[in-house]
This record gives C-alpha cells, sequence and structure tokens, in this order.
C-alpha cells in the first residue's frame, strides 16, 4: 500500500511540473508587452529597459521560468493587475465558494446517478431505461450556463422564487448551507452545475452495471438462489471503484469548468474571478487561478487513485 | 501417392455473398430510426447554416433601435429580434455558420494531429510513446473547461485564436485513443506477417494500422464534435470568441443575458440551437458507436 501511495505520488511530480510549465507559458503566448501596461505612455525605452530588468523579464525564458516558480513555491502568485492587490489571497478567498457549490453539486449528482444508472443498467430497454436514457443525453448536450440562463428566467424572472444572482448578504465568510438565506443563493448553481455530471455519470453507471450484470458470476448467484437485491449489491460493489474514479474526475472538472456558470449567477468563485482577469485582461490574476485549479485537479486525481487503490486491491498489482 | 492435387482437397467454395464492413455497418444503421432522424436533422442545421444568405429574411447585422426586443412572431420577427433590434432568425441561420465551425474544424484538425501522434506513439512504442504520452499527460492534469479558457484567456478572442484554443484541447484525448488502439493492432499477427514479409514501418502503418485504428478513433471524434459546440459557445459566452456583431450562438446568448426580464423566450432561443445541435450530434455518435461495433 505504502509502496503504491509512494509510487503514485512520484509520478505526480512530472505532471506538477508540466502544469506550471503550461501556466507560465500562458503569458509568453498572451499578445502584447507585459511592460507597456505597467509604463506611462511618456516612459522612455530606456525606462522599459530598466522595468524589464527589474520584473527579470531580460532573461531567458528558462532562467524567467526559474524565477516564476521560485516565487510561487513561496506563495506569492504576483499582483493583480486591474486592482493591485496580491493575486494569492483572491484566488484562495474565490477557490473556498467554489468549493462550496462544486463539492455538493458532484455529490448530488454521484448520488443520484448511481441511482439511475443501476435502475436504467437493471430495466435495460424499458420505458424507464429510456427516460433515464434521455435525461442522460439531455445533461451532456446542455450548455451549463444556458440552462443557468433558463433556470433564472423561470425562478427568478417568473415566479421570484429565488435570487437571480450574488452569493447573499453573509457572503463567503459565514456561508451555511443549513441557513435558508445563504442557500437559497447556492440552489440554481448548484443546478446547473449537477446536471452535466449527472449525465455523463449515469451513462458510466449504466454501461459499467449491464456490463457486469452479463458476467457469468451473476449467473452463479442467481443460480444459487440470491434474491435480486443482493444481486444488484453485488453488482454494486463491482462498480465502486469506478464510481470513486468518476466521483474524483467530475469533482475536479466542477472545480476547474465552474467558470461559466459562475459568470451567470455572479457567485463570487474562481470562475467568477476567471472571467474578470479575462475581462480585464489581466494575466497574473488568469495565471494563478489556473495554477491552482489545475494543481486541486492534479491532487484530486492522486487522491481518488489513491482510494481506488484501498477499496479494490487488484489496481495495485498492475 | 502425390498426385492428389490441393483442388481435389479443397473444393471452390460455392461464392458468398459477404457483406464489407462500412455495407454491414450501413445495414445496422438502415434500422436505427433515432440516429437517422438525429442525421436528418444535422443535415438540415448544416444546410441552413450553408444557405443562410438565400434563408435569411434580413440581413442579420442590421440593427433597428426601433424594433428592440420584439417578442416571437411579432411585426413579421419570426423569431423575434435582440437588444439592438436585430432579426433573430437570420442571426441564428448565420450563427450556426460559426457555430457548426467551430463544432467541426477544431475535431477535425485535433482527430488529424492527435491521431498522427497516438499512432506513433502507439505503433513505435518506447521512448517515443514515453515522450507523446507522458506530454499528453500534462494536458489531461487541467480540466478540459479550464483548458479552453486558459489558453483563449491568454490569446484572446476571435475565431483563429478559438480554433487554435479548441484544437489545443481536443488531441490530447484522440491522441490516447489511437495511442490505445495503435498498441493493440501492433501485437496482431499480420503485422509481424507484413514486418516478415519485408513492409517497412511506414507501410504497415499505412496499409495495416490505420484502416484499424480508424473506426475508435472516428466514433471517439464523433463524441467530441458536442463537447466542441458546447465549449465554443462558452468561450463566445465569455467573450472570447469571434468578435461582435459577428453573429454566433454563444455570444448571442451572452449579449442577451441582459433581456431576460424583458424578453425571456426569445433570451433563451440561441440556448435552445445549441442544445439541439449538440443533442442530434450526441446520439448520431452513439449511434454510430453501436453500428461499428466500437467499444468504450
Amino acid at each position: 500500500m505504502w509502496l503504491y501511495a509512494l509510487r503514485r505520488l512520484l509520478l505526480t511530480l512530472p505532471i506538477l511540473f508540466g502544469v506550471t510549465v503550461i501556466c507560465f507559458a500562458l503569458v509568453q503566448i498572451a499578445p502584447g508587452d507585459p511592460i507597456q501596461n505597467l509604463l506611462s505612455p511618456t516612459a522612455s525605452q530606456a525606462d522599459a529597459d530598466r522595468l524589464r530588468a527589474a520584473y527579470g523579464l531580460d532573461q531567458p525564458l528558462p532562467i524567467q521560468y526559474f524565477i516564476w516558480i521560485g516565487r510561487v513555491l513561496t506563495g506569492e502568485f504576483g499582483m493583480s493587475i486591474a486592482n493591485n492587490s496580491p493575486v494569492a489571497g483572491e484566488v484562495f478567498r474565490a477557490f473556498g465558494n467554489t468549493i462550496v457549490i462544486a463539492l455538493i453539486s458532484v455529490a448530488l449528482a454521484f448520488v443520484l446517478s448511481m441511482i439511475l444508472g443501476v435502475v436504467a443498467a437493471y430495466r435495460s430497454g424499458s420505458l424507464i431505461d429510456k427516460v433515464i436514457t434521455a435525461i442522460a443525453v439531455f445533461g451532456i448536450s446542455v450548455p451549463p450556463f444556458w440552462l443557468g440562463v433558463v433556470l433564472v428566467i423561470f425562478f427568478a424572472v417568473n415566479m421570484f422564487w429565488l435570487p437571480a444572482t450574488g452569493m447573499g448578504a453573509s457572503g463567503s465568510e459565514s456561508f451555511s448551507y443549513f441557513d435558508w438565506n445563504d442557500l437559497k443563493f447556492a440552489i440554481m448553481p448548484i443546478i446547473a452545475l449537477t446536471l452535466p455530471p449527472l449525465g455523463i455519470m449515469t451513462r458510466t453507471t449504466r454501461a459499467a452495471v449491464s456490463e457486469i450484470l452479463s458476467q457469468d458470476f451473476i449467473q452463479t448467484l442467481r443460480a444459487k438462489g440470491l434474491s435480486e437485491m443482493s444481486i444488484m449489491l453485488h453488482a454494486v460493489r463491482n462498480v465502486m471503484p469506478a464510481a470513486v474514479a468518476m466521483f474524483g474526475l467530475q469533482l475536479g472538472y466542477l472545480i476547474g469548468g465552474s467558470v461559466l456558470v459562475e459568470t451567470v449567477f455572479t457567485w463570487p468563485g474562481t470562475g467568477f474571478l476567471l472571467n474578470k482577469a479575462i475581462l480585464t485582461r489581466d494575466i497574473p490574476l488568469l495565471q494563478g487561478t489556473i495554477l491552482v485549479l489545475a494543481t486541486a485537479f492534479v491532487l484530486i486525481n492522486l487522491l481518488v487513485d489513491l482510494i481506488q487503490s484501498i477499496i479494490d486491491p487488484r489496481i495495485k498489482r498492475s | 501417392m502425390s498426385d492428389i492435387s490441393a483442388p481435389a482437397l479443397f473444393p471452390a467454395a460455392a461464392p458468398v455473398h459477404v457483406r464489407g464492413y462500412w455495407a454491414s455497418v450501413w445495414n445496422r444503421l438502415r434500422y436505427d430510426y433515432v440516429t437517422l432522424f438525429c442525421l436528418a436533422v444535422i443535415i438540415l442545421i448544416v444546410l441552413s447554416a450553408v444557405f443562410a444568405p438565400m434563408l435569411a429574411p434580413m440581413d442579420p447585422d442590421r440593427s433597428s433601435m426601433a424594433n428592440r426586443l420584439r417578442a416571437i412572431g411579432d411585426r413579421g420577427y419570426i423569431l423575434g429580434t435582440d437588444e439592438q433590434g436585430r432579426d433573430m432568425l437570420s442571426r441564428l441561420l448565420y450563427g450556426g455558420r460559426v457555430s457548426l465551425a467551430m463544432g467541426i474544424l477544431p475535431v477535425m484538425f485535433a482527430t488529424v494531429i492527435g491521431g498522427m501522434f497516438g499512432v506513433i506513439a502507439g505503433f513505435f512504442g518506447g521512448k517515443v510513446n514515453m515522450l507523446i504520452m507522458r506530454t499528453m499527460d500534462v494536458f489531461f492534469a487541467f480540466p478540459s473547461v479550464l483548458l479552453a479558457v486558459a489558453i483563449s484567456g491568454s490569446l484572446g478572442g476571435g475565431f483563429t485564436n478559438q480554433l487554435i484554443t479548441l484544437t489545443v484541447v481536443l488531441v490530447p484525448p484522440l491522441c490516447r485513443v489511437a495511442e490505445t488502439a495503435t498498441s493493440q493492432i501492433r501485437s496482431m499477427d499480420f503485422v509481424d506477417a507484413g514486418r516478415a514479409s519485408g513492409a517497412s514501418s511506414i507501410s504497415i502503418i499505412v496499409h495495416h494500422v490505420l484502416i484499424n485504428v480508424m473506426s475508435p478513433v472516428l466514433v471517439y471524434a464523433s463524441t467530441l464534435v458536442s463537447v466542441s459546440i458546447i465549449l465554443a459557445s462558452g468561450l463566445s459566452f465569455l467573450g472570447l470568441g469571434v468578435s461582435p456583431p459577428t453573429a454566433d450562438w454563444g455570444l448571442m446568448l451572452s449579449t442577451l443575458r441582459q433581456s431576460i426580464y424583458v424578453q425571456p423566450l426569445v433570451s433563451a432561443i440561441p440556448g435552445i440551437a445549441i442544445l439541439i445541435t449538440s443533442i442530434a450530434f450526441n446520439l448520431v455518435s452513439d449511434g454510430l458507436r453501436q453500428a461499428m461495433d466500437v467499444k468504450g
């Protein structure tokens, strides 16, 4: 177990290195000279050169990378251009808000998809299977931000049930799922975030369960006279490792991909921050947010692999 | 003794009509009405985008302050007007050109590029495989939406930049599918036979590997079309797509967002277009997967 964990951890390091290289490259592919943005229009070429040297931008790229990564490792992500505040603080504050809705959405999608997927696989070909498959296809095909707009039209514009945007009065400092005044702001973002992973996970679960149901050991169980209920438990137990992998992957996708939904609902998470960075062309903010989100995604995947190896010992051997 | 000739032992088999691979795929598709219907929908959408200049009742870019945010069917505006008084139907037809292009072109480019790298990695194995696949792994460390937003956010908006972004996002998954398929085929006997009879690597790849890798890669690529359309509309929604006033479904959704309190139905129309297109592509790719009998 520990050997596997160590090996898996070591495999993660080159990936993290690659992630930082891509994040570093983001600034390089951005058009325009970052120095020109900092200078007043009347500044001379000599001023520009001096500033370039001060930021280390006159060094060759590999050196620049190491200067940058050194700063990142000490928690310094640079300054946001738009409001001149440290990027790190802004990103981590927003990250908490993203987790609040992403975690509950993926948990909801997970539970629902397990139920729907198992039922659909059991009643394969029946009407209920077709309905569930239709829901899944809808979930996969719907643009989540449009779903957000439709929810706003329905619940906020027509019915006045829920607030259209924002995160409520208490904000990220004291958000609570158990306080209706907080929760009502989170409901629509959560619905919009839940549907796409629900679609994907239902399809995956349905495919996995029907594959297992077609295996010989299920036949044996049935021949032994087991009840349908305990046969189903055997099947579910066998899809569990795949389900955990799915859970982690989708959580990562939601944390990284919530930019559109957060923008629709002006939910003050990392996605909203990304949108702000794009609108104001604030490349340091963009870079810092992406770095944190991608790192989180890698770490979630690492965690999922470790959990998987605990519930399914066969994985360790491969 | 030895005059028992081979033909006597193996009499010529009666000619059996054997269906080719594609003929049997078509035979299975022929009775799959859902897939056929969706295929028809896609053809309809493509045709309406191609012939947009002939079909559109009005100039999609001509705004009219007097006719802002008309309801559906009001004053001859079949689908109403947007926040600048432009005819929604015309914009929807023209917008389909950009949105469909963003669904199909990046997938085509990524299939060629990713497929090429995947086949090379799978066929040659070893260090080449390591180099290519470990590089791809780094891209897999980003959720696709995040990677798209990251690249697009740095490059800036515009048609070409969006095309580049989506292609880069779609290359790694296609590369992985091609690599898996190729390395399975590489260990088959007919590849060894080809090598033993003196065929070069290039000739084996072209004649034996590509044809077998084709179906899983194409089926997978077809699932990516709707992914690409949704990603593209998302980028346009964030202002990273074509620049206004060019019509594009994602951009239309974005600009109409301010008008949901005035014309909720009209504001939802571009999203419905995206939804229908993406459902149609998803179901067709499901049908293809079944007809071509590709697992995964």
